[in-house]
């Protein structure tokens, strides 16, 4: 039985495919399993605590961001600029309305004004009660028929005025709910009315509420095209705008170009801070201390890989020293070595982005918030527990190669 | 280079340690090894044996001298060219066996392909082969742990023998082995020698030495071949 003796070549060094060194690593660390979950826990708990940290302070920023985005953060006033204490008066035009709505961002509009009802006395007919007060000094408003959506007005009973009442300046009022209750009206329905002075005007809603300009809550609200005509009011006072949310820094500064095109300077903006500045300050102060947790976890996790893989290589020195024997050049013991460690890295990665996950679903669960994570940490994640197990496995890597194979050999497996 | 070209030849080699005072553990060694012969090498421990096989192995350099394995001088190549020399030229036995414990004795004797670069299709069946060869194919699927120490000793031969080796270099192969598994082993290696294996045996078993072709002893790093 004698063997062909085929002539070998020498020419370059020493070869390892790919897939021989995955299997190498894999069944090395498949050998000690026990060991290898031990030391991923490390790099579990670090990445867990990265990855929970950057959801957990996502979540709660945006669930605060969120209440204040309803209401608050998509408030934009515009109002004439004081000048020798009293507002320059005809800066806002009767169709600051029509203009603004062209704003892109601009969710509902609307324009209020105080009404000089020249010391007009409210009252309410048909009663005349000598007891009770019947005649009050009510503060008037004018309203332009977007303002309601604007304010986010709800009715407790009857209409808001439209285009039409406007328009034709008809004699009709909606009263705040304390107005009404001055006034001892409580339903619309029998067409009760109230004189302004010597004015009948016709009742036909009530509110219930506003979430902006609570002033409204105790006045008596006419349209504009009705104070225009019966009260001779010069121009709008104030423009109440409702943007989309994100767009309040746009229409605060589009709005008065858009409003007074000559003077934009004679107008001034009462808007909410920008949203997202807002945002990024909380979260900053949430998460340095956690991301700091963090990252003292993941360097605990380093150290355990490293540390395992050094003993690793010097309990495994007999296998080093054997395949250094089998023609394994120093590049391929460390590759080896190397890939290991990457790969409980990565393991501990993947575990660890995970386990983040479920804490982010949990607690958002438990607090009844909706959860928030940029996708990009747990598909990173894995990636830098890989790093890790690469920069924490270099040194005992560098250790293995360096091994002399005369002296790897004689301590045997 | 012809068949006529010895496997080994060495060439006054010297291997020098340290320098203050310099250990000459080997001073100018000539040896000539052909293909299809045996050696053994006795000598006492200290005697600068295991100096020899390293330097057989191309596991150490000498200091001194020119080796010649198949007629290329293992001085002009680097540690990575070297490493390629072990793995496709020189088959290895070690008296500890060296076979990874958590791997089956077929996947131990694979694992002599994973640095030469062969193709992984057929290498099962290649180191099914090399275990037929030394009697222990129907082992192929058992841990090493769970087979006697002159099976394990014939798993490390299989293994060495997979690469198609020139030289088969065995450190004490009889070692750790009882009389029945040692007159086994030196069976196998008759075979393997009258199949044209050159082999190296470093020994301190006159019994093993006598059965090579040719012994040789060596003393205070100096090599003389005896009858």
């Amino acid at each position: 039985m004698r063997r062909p003796i085929r002539r070998k070549s020498t020419e370059g060094g020493s070869r390892m495919s790919v897939r021989d060194l995955v299997a190498e690593s894999g069944a090395g660390l498949l050998a000690r399993p026990a060991r290898v979950a031990l030391t991923v826990l490390g790099t579990v708990v670090g990445v867990a605590a990265l990855v929970a940290t950057l959801g957990l302070s996502k979540t709660a920023s945006n669930q605060i961001v969120g209440r204040f985005d309803e209401v608050a953060a998509t408030d934009v006033v515009v109002t004439p600029v004081a000048r020798n204490g009293t507002p320059a008066a005809s800066v806002i035009p009767f169709d600051a309305e029509a203009r603004l709505r062209r704003l892109n961002g601009v969710a509902a509009v609307g324009t209020l004004s105080d009404v000089d009802v020249r010391g007009a006395l409210a009252r309410s007919v048909p009663v005349n009660d000598p007891l009770g007060q019947s005649e009050l000094q009510l503060p008037v408003k004018a309203a332009s028929p977007g303002l309601w959506r604007a304010v986010r007005a709800t009715l407790a009973t009857g209409r808001f005025p439209d285009r039409g009442h406007s328009g034709r300046a008809d004699r009709v009022i909606v009263l705040g709910p304390n107005a009404a209750a001055r006034l001892n009206i409580v339903r619309v329905d029998q067409q009760p009315a109230i004189f302004l002075g010597d004015r009948l005007y016709l009742v036909i809603g009530i509110l219930a509420n506003v979430q902006r300009q609570p002033s409204l809550l105790g006045a008596a609200v006419m349209p504009e095209g009705t104070a225009r005509r019966e009260f001779g009011l010069p121009a709008p006072s104030s423009a109440q705008i409702e943007t989309r949310v994100g767009a309040v820094d746009v229409i605060a500064r589009q709005a008065p170009v858009a409003l007074s095109p000559d003077s934009p300077t004679l107008l001034k903006v009462a808007a909410p801070p920008d949203p997202r500045q807002l945002k990024g300050a909380i979260r900053n102060d949430l998460n340095a201390l956690f991301v700091l947790l963090g990252g003292v976890s993941l360097l605990v996790g380093a150290i355990g890989i490293a540390n395992v893989t050094l003993v690793s290589v010097l309990e495994r020195v007999g296998e080093i020293g054997l395949r250094r024997a089998l023609g394994a050049a120093r590049r391929h013991v460390a590759a080896q070595f190397l890939l290991e460690s990457s790969a409980m890295g990565l393991l501990g990665g993947i575990i660890g982005a995970s386990v983040g996950t479920l804490v982010i679903v949990a607690v958002s669960a438990s607090r009844t918030w909706t959860p928030v994570l940029d996708p990009w940490v747990p598909l990173a994640a894995p990636f830098v527990g890989a790093l890790i197990g690469l920069v924490s496995g270099t040194y005992p890597a560098l250790r293995a190669a360096a091994l002399q194979p005369v002296e790897a050999l004689r301590s045997g497996t | 280079m012809g068949p006529e070209a010895p496997v080994v030849e060495l060439r006054g080699v010297a291997r020098t340690f340290g320098s203050d005072p310099p250990v000459k553990a080997l001073r100018g060694v000539d040896l000539q090894i052909h293909r299809g012969d045996s050696i053994a090498i006795v000598g006492p421990s200290g005697s600068g044996k295991s100096t020899l096989l390293n330097i057989l192995g191309c596991l150490d350099r000498q200091t001194a001298g020119d080796y010649l394995i198949d007629g290329i001088d293992v001085a002009t190549l680097g540690d990575g060219e070297r490493a390629a020399l072990r793995g496709r030229r020189i088959g290895f036995v070690f008296q500890t066996f060296n076979l990874l414990a958590h791997r089956t004795v077929v996947e131990n004797v694979m694992l002599a392909e994973v640095y030469l670069g062969m193709p992984r299709t057929g290498r099962r069946q290649r180191a099914l082969d090399a275990l037929d060869r030394v009697g222990l194919s129907e082992r192929a699927e058992f841990l090493p742990t769970k087979i006697s120490g002159g099976q394990q000793q014939r798993v490390a031969i299989a293994r060495a023998l997979l690469g198609d080796p020139s030289l088969l270099l065995c450190d004490e192969p009889t070692g750790n082995l009882d009389s029945v598994n040692t007159a086994a082993l030196l069976d196998l290696f008759d075979e393997l020698g009258d199949d044209g294996m050159t082999l190296v045996l470093i020994t301190h078993d006159e019994d093993v030495a006598w059965r090579a072709r040719r012994r040789a002893r060596i003393v205070d790093g100096e090599l003389t071949e005896v009858a």
